[in-house]
């Protein structure tokens, strides 16, 4: 059964016209393209791009930790480097990449042809582009805090008054704000279009509770994207106002209140958290099934939890406060709130492993991906209950502990579902398989780095190690673990670069996918891989949430159970 | 094998499997989107409510602006006609309740304009004068900004139908287009309570 | 046990420390105003020298038995399905299950069972800790943030010093303890040294609040804790628990006017005739700012450049001659003064005991 030249309908090879193109020509194709895949991997180059310079900007910090009172890079430098490494893989890396695979796999898995507004798809990608550059125009385009930077150095959270004139001169933090309106626009125009495109281009019987989960998931981080990015933009042009008109929004000094920032910031910054982490579980839930052998345990369950996520998320950010002197009560519902998540998040692990359990697991790449990514979530979300203890997290905040927590989420969890997906949807986008024994080998390699570097990291946090330092003294105890964490950092970037190598080395020497290498049952499998512009020759039609499974099991069809 | 392949082939049409207009999908997400936008702008007016260090304040400068408030509020009646004329392919009525409709936002901005004027000029409040004037002239500002938006794409669908390329066909797509002015008075009310009333 | 593990970390760290892993530098020439004097270098949360920071402790403890324990249970499940369900064999598929009401019930009422006991405990903790009222007999200090040292004003007693905070020592029989008020001079700073109490945010246009009471005396160390600007890794923190007659001593000296010694007379002069004056105060002399530290009995501090150096003639002149060099983004600049004169400042300053 496990054939992948199985005769599936709806992918009709109509003859292709080849003409002979310029490389100009080609280049203009992708310029004006609407097509929902291309679109989707351009989104997908674009952060891989940026995982690249942000992993460079990470290797940098990180050597320049390695010692005690080191002088690798400067303290200008350093805070340059590490604001824009938290900005350019939040918005530059992570969402792209999110907001790629879904503009890319979502009209697929449900039967349509593209998204709701290619345009405005177009205008997103192109809005998010354009912030990028903005960002990284800092560089040559402006002077920073006390004149001494020239990129964004006041964190990726920028906390006011720091990022007022008063504190920071030049136009470091104009290039930021207004990156980040801009791409806001962008990533709003995307989350529209998501919604729009799930609600109103099901194909025919794709009822909501039949659509695959990553299509659910998507569905909840369009919705969270409407009203996460939007108080950041709301954010932003207040600090525009504030630093072009003079006006008072966290001026300290004419009785405005820095906290109101931090509070806007987080409204936004923590559904960010589950922006991010939602399309993770998009692709476990996609992946785990697929290698099990099974279908997924408790769909039911598992979109209950997702929105049930996604609306407890709108109601935590404060944890992100506990140290600025809230009073105790909002301390107190906020420590409620957040430890509530973990109930849905919960739900979501047991789920997996029940869904592997009498399963015939097959590991291969996306499996082994993903199979580390549950038991890394798993630590990630009990590292995130200990900070959501208020009196626990007045010792934890802003410490070391912190990086590594949501590093082991951002990492552990959110970069290694891509990886998986990569692995498991690269059939799909290119008609190649990538190949298998570097994947074995990134994958090895990677955790390996992973877990030295992530696992070791909690620990001079818990030793007193703030974050955002570019230095510290010999005598606090954390100039071994810090060299360990280096190391690595340094073994993870072999297995990244591994893995850049393999995307391309498979691209031409890979093995011929097929349309359904992996005997799966979305309908994106259905089509030819690469798929045609159209994407179905004929509008598919289902009749339960796995349609090639009941295809090729016509004796034992899921359409009965539901 | 042929029966399963038919089964995929099968067509699809929109009267056996209905799905929602996306046009007013896409326009609620943006609007859900706009209103999270002006949740932050009037939290933070509310929030500043008092706390100025200096004047001038809203009580001693601020004058309700009823005619305005009214012109708004009565152009989503005005543009709700024009739809109603416009599915029954009474083009010439739509017009003339469309052209009304712009008149009232028009009215407006003039009117913000005219209080801006004052409040500038007479009372010598700007943006930076205190934290009234920076939340007062961003939510407002805001606030209008959109009416100017409305106003413009408001233009464009007059010059459409002057021209007679407007069809009653199109009356979905110009829903889509009400559904937004629609939101932007809404969001006057509040904005209203907030500063005219609550904040005065 | 989990928490025996983390208890080691501090001793752990020690022994990398004694390997030579970290470099060791300065860290036991510090000490030596204070002979015999126990610095508690590694700032290690799970090291409390107080009775709040025990609290903070005691739910630390509670809350790493319970995540665990949750922790080993389902990484059991998840290592017994990796290795029990693996499989090569391919040629048939597994029976389908959907799901199951009951097991998805019971993995939904558990946690939310679990999350309920671990907030109360929380809530009890947190109130118990935030709310508290000084006692009669309690210190209170205002703490000011600035970009990048620490400014401590001991109201009551009209005097102001600087990064190195001396408080008494405060068992629970005797107690005394500390209640810090938390201001901010410009931007965000955060107070934190882990061995007396969490850490709590200085910010503008806001009043916080901490406690903490010391069981232990010695010098512990911390450092800010929320990014301040280009220095804000250099912005450290140590405060000094004291028997109670050494710090009715320390309170004594620090009460009164700056030491007037004829024989600097020439460096005094230098000073006040700089613009040193306009961002430090000397008691009883011409030097009344307040932009940077009151330097009235600077020479009673270990310290120079908020925790950097260590206090003594050498550093100092080289701490006048050049700040930037020695703390990067510092708000002192260089006086451009020549080398005679900065031995004549640095000869007045040393004076100032």
């Amino acid at each position: 059964m496990a054939d992948s030249t199985y005769p599936i309908g709806g992918s009709l090879e109509l003859p292709r016209v080849e003409q002979p193109r310029t490389w100009l020509e080609t280049l203009q194709d992708w310029v004006i393209t609407v097509d929902h895949k291309r679109l989707g991997l351009m989104y997908m180059g674009y952060a891989l791009v940026f995982l690249i310079v942000g992993g460079v900007e990470a290797m940098l910090m990180r050597i320049q930790l390695a010692r005690p009172n080191n002088g690798f890079i400067s303290p200008e430098v350093y805070n340059r480097i590490f604001t824009m490494h938290g900005t350019t893989m939040v918005f530059l890396m992570g969402m792209p990449m999110l907001i790629g695979f879904a503009n890319y796999l979502v009209p697929l898995m449900i039967g349509a042809r593209d998204m709701a507004f290619p345009r405005l798809n177009a205008f997103s990608f192109w809005m998010t582009a354009l912030g990028g550059l903005l960002l990284y125009y800092s560089f040559v385009g402006g002077v920073g805090l006390q004149g001494a930077g020239s990129a964004p150095d006041t964190t990726w959270w920028a906390y006011a008054p720091l990022t007022e004139r008063a504190f920071s001169r030049g136009h470091t933090m104009d290039y930021w704000a207004l990156s980040l309106i801009v791409s806001g626009f962008g990533t709003v125009g995307a989350a529209v279009n998501l919604i729009a495109t799930t609600l109103c281009m099901r194909c025919k019987g794709m009822t909501l509770m039949r659509m695959p989960l990553f299509v659910w998931l998507n569905l909840v981080v369009g919705t969270l994207l409407l009203v996460a990015i939007t108080p950041l933009t709301a954010a932003q042009i207040m600090l525009i106002i504030d630093r072009y008109l003079g006006g008072h929004f966290f001026d300290a000094s004419a009785g405005g209140s820095p906290v109101m920032w931090n509070h806007f910031f987080w409204i936004f910054g923590h559904p960010e958290v589950y922006v991010l982490v939602l399309p993770a579980f998009a692709i476990a839930n996609e992946i785990i099934p697929v290698f099990s052998r099974k279908a997924i345990f408790g769909y039911p369950a598992m979109v209950a939890a997702s929105v049930g996520i996604g609306f407890i998320s709108l109601g935590v950010w404060a944890h992100h406060m506990f140290t600025v002197g809230m009073d105790s009560t909002s301390n107190a519902f906020f420590v409620l709130s957040s430890e509530l998540v973990g109930v849905p998040t919960g739900i979501k692990i047991f789920n997996w492993i029940a869904t592997m359990w009498g399963g015939k697991i097959r590991f291969q790449t996306p499996m082994l991906f993903c199979t580390a990514f549950v038991i890394q979530f798993l630590f990630a979300g009990l590292t995130g209950i200990m900070l959501s203890v208020a009196p626990f997290d007045w010792q934890l905040h802003n410490s070391y502990f912190v990086v590594a927590h949501f590093h082991y989420v951002l990492v552990g969890a959110i970069v290694v579902c891509f990886f998986a997906a990569f692995y498991y949807w690269y059939p799909k986008m290119t008609g190649k398989m990538l190949n298998e024994t570097m994947g074995k080998w990134h994958f090895w390699l990677f955790i390996l780095g992973f877990h030295m570097t992530f696992d070791l990291m909690h620990i001079p946090g818990l030793l007193g190690m703030p974050r955002s330092i570019y230095t510290y003294e010999a005598d606090r105890g954390w100039g071994g673990w810090n060299m360990l964490v280096t190391i690595g950092a340094a073994i993870q970037a072999i297995a990244i670069l591994l893995f850049f190598f393999n995307l391309v080395y498979s691209y031409f020497r890979g093995a011929a996918a097929g349309p359904d290498p992996w005997d799966a049952w979305t309908l994106e499998w259905t089509t030819s891989s690469p798929p045609p512009v159209y994407n179905f020759a004929a509008d598919p039609v289902v009749a339960s949430r796995r349609p090639l499974w009941d295809l090729k099991h016509p004796e034992d069809t899921d359409s009965r159970y539901e | 094998m042929s029966t399963v392949t038919a089964s995929l082939e099968h067509g699809q049409s929109s009267s056996d499997w209905p799905m929602p207009d996306k046009g007013v999908v896409g326009m609620v997400s943006l609007i859900v989107a706009e209103s999270a936008i002006f949740t932050i702008f009037v939290i933070a007016y509310i929030y500043y409510i008092g706390k100025s260090l200096s004047g001038p304040t809203p009580r001693q400068v601020l004058e309700v602006p009823v005619w305005n408030t009214v012109c708004l509020l009565s152009s989503s009646l005005t543009m709700w006609l024009a739809e109603r004329s416009l599915r029954q392919n009474a083009m010439r009525v739509f017009c003339g309740w469309w052209a009304l409709t712009e008149a009232l936002g028009a009215t407006f901005l003039t009117g913000t304009a005219i209080e801006w004027h004052k409040l500038i000029y007479h009372d010598g409040l700007t943006i930076s004068t205190n934290l009234f004037g920076t939340t007062f002239y961003s939510l407002v500002g805001l606030h209008a900004t959109h009416v100017i938006v409305g106003l413009i794409m408001l233009t464009l669908v007059l010059i459409f139908g002057l021209t007679g390329k407007l069809k009653p066909e199109h009356s979905r797509r110009v829903e889509v287009l009400s559904l937004y002015w629609h939101f932007v008075d809404a969001v006057w009310v509040v904005v209203f309570t907030v500063v005219y009333i609550v904040g005065r | 046990m989990l928490w025996k593990f983390f208890k080691l970390l501090g001793v752990r760290s020690r022994t990398w420390y004694l390997l030579g892993i970290a470099a060791v530098g300065q860290a036991t020439a510090w000490g030596q105003s204070a002979p015999g004097t126990t610095v508690y270098s590694v700032p290690n949360i799970f090291e409390p020298h107080s009775g709040s920071a025990n609290l903070l402790y005691s739910i630390s403890l509670f809350t790493l038995e319970i995540t665990g324990a949750i922790f080993v249970v389902v990484a059991g499940l998840w290592l017994y399905v990796i290795v029990r369900f693996r499989n090569e064999d391919q040629l048939s598929e597994p029976p389908q299950i959907y799901g199951s009401a009951q097991i998805e019930l019971s993995w939904t009422v558990i946690p939310i069972l679990i999350v309920v006991v671990l907030f109360l405990t929380t809530a009890r903790i947190l109130f118990a800790v935030q709310d508290r009222p000084a006692p009669p007999g309690a210190l209170h200090v205002d703490v000011v943030g600035h970009q990048f040292w620490w400014e401590f004003r001991y109201r009551k007693y009209g005097f102001v010093t600087a990064n190195e905070l001396h408080v008494p020592v405060s068992p629970p029989r005797a107690a005394e303890p500390t209640y810090l008020t938390l201001l901010s001079g410009d931007v965000d700073h955060s107070f934190w040294v882990p061995a007396l109490f969490g850490k709590i945010d200085s910010i503008p246009n806001k009043v916080n609040s901490m406690w903490f009471d010391p069981d232990t005396t010695g010098i512990y160390l911390g450092q800010c804790a929320q990014f301040c600007g280009t220095a804000h890794a250099q912005m450290l923190l140590r405060v000094y628990v004291q028997t109670p007659e050494d710090f009715a001593a320390w309170l004594k000296n620090q009460e009164a006017p700056a030491v007037q010694d004829p024989s600097v007379a020439q460096g005094r002069q230098i000073f006040e005739s700089q613009s040193c004056v306009s961002c430090h105060a000397i008691r009883g002399t011409a030097a009344h700012g307040t932009y940077g530290p009151d330097l009235t009995h600077m020479m009673s501090r270990d310290t120079l450049a908020s925790g950097v150096i260590a206090n003594n003639l050498a550093n100092l002149k080289s701490w006048i001659k050049d700040p930037q060099a020695i703390k990067p983004g510092s708000m002192m600049p260089a006086m451009q003064l020549s080398d005679e004169q900065i031995d004549q400042v640095a000869a007045y300053l040393s004076t100032l005991k």
